[in-house]
């Protein structure tokens, strides 16, 4: 209200009313913009991110159960973990060319990490009372997998997805900025070096409308995924 | 079918490390008929736990040998069940009762309808019938252990070892776990080792008790407990001849812990 007041007895160039963006909102991307530039977007995130989640779970349940192997990758892990992925954006365009699927590789590239990591300390710290028991009752590799140890790195595994999905809108948004002719990232910088200020803010305004979203569906998967978990905070509490 | 169920003989085992190794179990051997049950005792730190791992194939002994049904275990064989003090990791949370109940019997060669009549039968055994779609997390600490035996019992082992299982319930369902092991023993025929620090729940649950020496470990004493097989929570543990046995097993394992008792060589 204050903002939309003010907006509108002083008039700046670089902020506009919230009536202002609101328009160009709706005249921006509702329409061939849509399916231009957002589903594009879209589809990359999307994509990279069931694919960062895959890869992360996968190669992080085999780093966690191997030891040798954990203790070889650990602290190469904690390396490329700690390189911020936009400055891989450039290298990566320049080995993979650009296209899709480059913008996919960047986006797998910075997103995979919280989610490999978590796993394969979640998968570490499985129970030792609880292996000897699957144990004593010989369950087979698959079993041991699926009831044992998924589940109790189960919890781990989701704050690592929570990470990657912030870490995989901002990758698109960036790997979308270098030499593109689609997408939100390409859109929105094309607005600001145009000085189509509003029609930039309502641009930012999407992006931050798909993360609302985004964290939505997250908080739906993870109350079904941990509802266990859930119930035991909720008895501790009691 | 062979009298003898499980045989232990001269096991010995020594855990090393970088600072030394360290003799658990300097030599012991014993031997449980099938259908028995037998209640292990000793003073605490005498490598009880170690033992049973050792028996449930868990870890390996230095030497000896241990046999069940005539067959040397070198890995959890699959005629056994094992029912471990710690009830709250080992219930998985994230399966309900049931789901608990019947994991283990997932690769058995069972139909749908036989595996149901198991985990059916089982938790009924246990008087929790009722409580087959809960999460464990939801039930108290003497139902989560009724879980835990439920799962060994729906497993259908040979032998149902348990290690210390009621050390961390109160005394009231203490005592009905006790009855319920009992009750599982006389009416199923099951055959269980016992793994207790507590020496009036060894007298009172026992066909036969084994003290234990301290560390390293041997067998100090076995001893029959002459008690009729209808036990009942007052009037057995109010015999003149359950306080004799439960004096006796305290003065020996009083020994064990001053290690006077001297180890026979033989």
């Amino acid at each position: 209200m204050i903002w939309g007041i003010w907006g509108t007895i002083s008039p700046q160039k670089f902020f506009p009313g919230p009536i202002a963006i609101i328009q160009a909102f709706i005249e921006t991307w509702i329409g061939p913009a849509f399916t231009a530039d957002v589903v594009p977007s879209v589809v990359r995130l999307v994509v990279g991110i069931v694919v960062s989640i895959l890869v992360g779970i996968v190669a992080g349940t085999v780093i966690g159960l191997v030891r040798w192997l954990r203790e070889l990758l650990e602290p190469t892990l904690e390396f490329f973990r700690a390189v911020p992925p936009p400055v891989l954006v450039p290298i990566l365009m320049l080995v993979f060319g650009p296209g899709d699927a480059t913008r996919v590789i960047v986006i797998v590239a910075g997103a995979v990490w919280p989610v490999l990591l978590n796993t394969i300390e979640g998968v570490r710290s499985t129970d030792s009372v609880m292996t000897e028991t699957a144990r004593s009752y010989a369950l087979t590799r698959v079993e041991r997998l699926r009831y044992l140890v998924l589940p109790s790195a189960s919890p781990r595994i989701m704050a690592g997805v929570r990470q990657s999905l912030s870490v995989a809108l901002i990758l698109m948004v960036i790997s979308e900025m270098f030499n593109n002719s689609s997408g939100l990232g390409y859109r929105i910088t094309y607005f600001q070096t145009n000085y189509l200020i509003a029609e930039m803010w309502s641009g930012i305004l999407l992006l931050g409308l798909m993360g609302i979203l985004l964290a939505a569906i997250f908080g739906f998967v993870e109350r079904r995924v941990l509802r266990w978990y859930h119930g035991i905070k909720e008895v501790e509490r009691a | 079918m062979p009298e003898t169920l499980l045989k232990v003989e001269k096991l010995k085992k020594v855990y090393e490390s970088s600072t030394g190794s360290v003799e658990a179990i300097g030599d012991i051997s014993f031997e449980m008929r099938r259908g028995e049950l037998v209640c292990i005792v000793g003073p605490s730190g005498c490598g009880k736990t170690t033992l049973l791992k050792c028996i449930a194939g868990l870890l390996a002994p230095t030497s000896g040998v241990i046999e069940l049904d005539g067959q040397p275990v070198t890995s959890p064989p699959p005629n056994m069940a094992l029912v471990f003090q710690e009830y709250g990791r080992s219930l998985y949370p994230w399966l309900t009762v049931r789901g608990n109940v019947e994991l283990p019997l997932k690769h058995k060669k069972l139909s749908k309808q036989e595996r149901a009549q198991l985990v059916d039968d089982a938790l009924l055994a246990v008087g929790l019938d009722h409580a087959g779609n809960s999460y464990p997390w939801q039930l108290s600490g003497g139902m989560q252990q009724r879980v835990a035996i439920a799962r060994a019992v729906a497993y259908q082992p040979e032998v149902l070892i348990m290690d210390e299982p009621f050390a961390a319930v109160d005394a009231q369902t203490r005592a009905d776990l006790e009855d319920l092991v009992r009750q599982l023993h006389r009416d199923r025929g099951m055959s269980l080792l016992f793994v207790t620090h507590d020496i009036d729940e060894s007298v009172y649950l026992g066909e036969r008790v084994i003290v234990l020496s301290k560390s390293p470990t041997w067998v100090q004493e076995d001893l029959p407990i002459d008690l009729a097989p209808e036990r009942d929570q007052i009037t057995t543990r109010a015999l003149p001849r359950f306080t004799e046995l439960r004096t006796h097993v305290y003065e020996q394992i009083q020994r064990a812990k001053r290690g006077e008792a001297v180890r026979p060589t033989a």
